[in-house]
């Protein structure tokens, strides 16, 4: 959870928490140095696009409608309950997915996750509107609705690379760990999870951007975020307010991701 | 933990021998191990002793169960039937986590974490035994050192970042770090390459001079079990125990035709590597000064009998070897030291005394001592002689032989027959 927390406050500074992870060998250090540069040209170009996005709100000739739905006051507003509703998910996701994965490597537990599996799966490949609307239907809130069925639809990522990752260390670090007496718990703290960690990350980043994504979809069960620019933009054919929601979303959903590259980036265990 | 405590005082550098032995013995009693489903146990009542000190080996097929019988003394495998004595403790009911504590573990490739750096690998049974920081640190180099690796360049380092070799080096330091009393090692240089293996293996009999651990290592390769065991345990199909004796004896005397098989061919030659040069009579020779006069050399090896004179420097190293139709030839005796010159160190085994005869048809060979000072001369008929001593005193059963059995093996044979003829009563 650690993780998300991350998320809301980024790293002051690439270059600065680079220099920890420098004290390997100068190769690694120059392949981390490498990885920092391109983080920092990808969040560049996604700011210019958001500045790009803002001077283009402010100087673009819009109609009275236009202009009162994407009032910055708005769109701040907006931008929030799309984030809260991402985070909300993301949270309940990884409470959900990433005991469940452990729980699902332990020995006693290894023949029912397949089956268990099946039914995250089944959750995956129903379409997310249809989802949506269905948990609408018995849930009146349309805020708990929405992040139900987010959390339904993103928890297969997450627990999937949770068991994947775990699946993936060597058996015999396993048994090595045991046969110095570690206990099963503290090879699982020590050896399982560390070395699992990249792969893990990496299902929490595609968790992430297909929630920011979907998360557009609370729009129709009344359950807000910027998805409402896009409602809105159908509704009353306002192409503009239509295309400056999609965009918003994409932007949001490509800072995210960065976010999440970032965190990446910071707890891949050293020596791998 | 009272154990550990003696290893924060630095060893004083005692002659090998007389080093303290820190091992303790083994004793498997009876023990059996049954897999759900399977109707042979894996391994089947087998009686081990293993004495305190020493190197045992664990050889045989693969599947022969002699890596479960390995796992069973650190209870990594629970036995299903028998007991465990770890020198006269009982293990066989404590917690497995804390009796593994006590117990180094080594398994191929050394199985170092790759997410933590050599010292952090090190250090992970003595942080559990909750060591302070200091004594930790002291112990990481004092056993970099021990498995040679400098600790200022290689405590840092991400195992990535080391050779096959040098992670089984850590990996051995890292079973040794809260100086246990027993070190099991499972196959522990099977993925290195030859060349590496051979000086692993060297590396582990100076170690083991310097710790005097009890070790236990499981093998398939006889020849490394010849060269690294005090015993060898020759296990065949549900951990059968067909000989457990000394090298000398299992290529002397193997038990049957399966141990014979199993050591392969060449038996005799792989004695040869078992016996030291300093282990038999090397004979006398006359020896000169380099540059002194070849006339009186010459009537000096005519006076004793001897056909070639060993022409020495002045530190005496020898530099010359020549025969009696040469000196007659010269004036004084050589200075310069001959390239061609069949020489071995007294360390040597016999098989390479053997090895550089042969390549210098000479049909023997000096020896040197300490500092490669001459000390007279092997031939052929020396090396014959003590093969054939060696395999009339390996003929001898040693009366401190350790004890290996399974109770199985005895039960085996009458237990099958009153199984057909239960079938037979069921048919009637």
């Amino acid at each position: 959870m650690s993780e998300t927390a991350t998320s809301t406050a980024p790293p002051s500074s690439p270059v600065e928490s680079a220099t920890p992870a420098a004290t390997g060998t100068s190769a690694a250090a120059e392949e981390t140095r490498r990885g920092w540069r391109a983080l920092g040209v990808q969040i560049a170009v996604l700011l210019a696009i958001l500045a790009g996005f803002a001077v283009w709100l402010a100087v673009a000739p819009l109609s009275d409608t236009e202009r009162n739905t994407l009032n910055p006051a708005t769109l701040l507003n907006l931008t929030g309950q799309h984030l809260a509703l991402t985070l909300v998910s993301t949270v309940l996701v990884l409470v959900i997915a990433i005991p469940l994965g452990v729980l699902l490597t332990r020995k006693p537990f290894r023949g029912v996750a397949e089956p268990i599996l099946a039914v995250v799966n089944f959750g995956q490949a129903a379409p997310a509107v249809g989802l949506i609307v269905l948990i609408a239907a018995l849930v009146p809130d349309g805020f708990r609705a929405a992040v139900i069925a987010l959390v339904l639809y993103a928890v297969l990522p997450v627990l999937r690379n949770t068991m994947i990752g775990i699946r993936g260390v060597d058996q015999r670090l396993v048994e090595a760990g045991r046969g110095m007496g570690m206990t099963a718990l503290s090879v699982l703290l020590r050896v399982e999870l560390p070395l699992a960690v990249p792969v893990m990350l990496s299902g929490v980043r595609t968790a992430l951007v297909l929630l920011v994504g979907t998360a557009s979809l609370a729009a129709f069960v009344n359950g807000g975020g910027l998805g409402l620019l896009i409602t809105t933009g159908v509704n009353l054919y306002l192409f503009t307010v239509l295309i400056a929601g999609a965009l918003l979303i994409a932007l949001l959903a490509l800072i995210v991701d960065w976010v999440g590259r970032v965190v990446e980036h910071i707890a891949r265990p050293k020596g791998l | 933990m009272s154990d550990t405590a003696n290893t924060t005082a630095p060893a004083v550098d005692p002659a090998p021998e007389d080093r303290p032995i820190t091992g303790r013995s083994i004793h498997l009693d009876a023990v059996t191990k049954r897999y759900p489903g399977q109707e042979r146990p894996a391994v089947d009542g087998v009686t081990l002793e293993i004495p305190e000190g020493q190197v045992v080996m664990l050889v045989g097929p693969s599947g022969c169960g002699k890596t479960t019988t390995l796992k069973m003394i650190n209870r990594l495998i629970e036995p299903t039937e028998g007991r465990i004595l770890l020198g006269d403790e009982d293990v066989t009911g404590i917690d497995g986590d804390e009796l593994r504590r006590r117990i180094g573990y080594v398994i191929q490739a050394g199985g170092l974490f790759p997410h933590m750096s050599v010292a952090q690998n090190i250090a992970i049974v003595p942080k559990m035994l909750k060591w302070d920081k200091e004594r930790i640190s002291a112990r990481i180099d004092e056993l970099l050192d021990l498995v040679g690796l400098e600790p200022a360049v290689y405590r840092d380092r991400y195992p990535k970042e080391l050779s096959g070799g040098q992670q089984q080096r850590v990996g051995v330091a890292r079973a040794l770090a809260a100086d246990p009393p027993v070190l099991l090692m499972d196959e522990p240089f099977g993925a290195v390459d030859p060349i590496t293996r051979q000086r692993l293996q060297d590396e582990l009999i100076r170690i083991q001079q310097e710790v005097r651990k009890t070790m236990v290592i499981v093998t398939h390769d006889f020849d490394e079990a010849v060269k690294l065991g005090d015993w060898i345990v020759v296990f065949r199909e549900g951990a059968q125990i067909v000989q457990y004796d000394t090298p000398e004896r299992i290529l002397a005397e193997p038990a049957d035709e399966f141990v014979e098989n199993f050591i392969g061919s060449g038996a005799a030659l792989k004695q040869l590597a078992l016996r030291r040069v300093r282990e038999v009579q090397v004979a006398d020779a006359v020896v000169a000064d380099a540059g002194g006069d070849a006339a009186a050399a010459l009537r000096r090896a005519e006076e004793a009998g001897h056909g070639h004179v060993v022409v020495t420097d002045f530190r005496g190293r020898p530099i010359a070897w020549p025969h009696r139709r040469a000196l007659s030839r010269m004036t004084t005796l050589p200075t310069e030291l001959d390239p061609a010159l069949p020489v071995v160190g007294s360390g040597a085994t016999l098989n390479d005394a053997l090895d550089t005869m042969l390549v210098s048809s000479a049909g023997a060979t000096l020896v040197t001592g300490r500092g490669g000072v001459f000390e007279g001369v092997v031939d052929v008929e020396t090396v014959m002689a003590a093969i054939s001593a060696a395999r009339d005193a390996a003929a001898e059963r040693p009366s401190d032989a350790p004890v290996g059995t399974n109770t199985g093996a005895v039960e085996a044979v009458p237990d099958d027959e009153p199984d057909e003829n239960r079938e037979a009563a069921s048919d009637v």
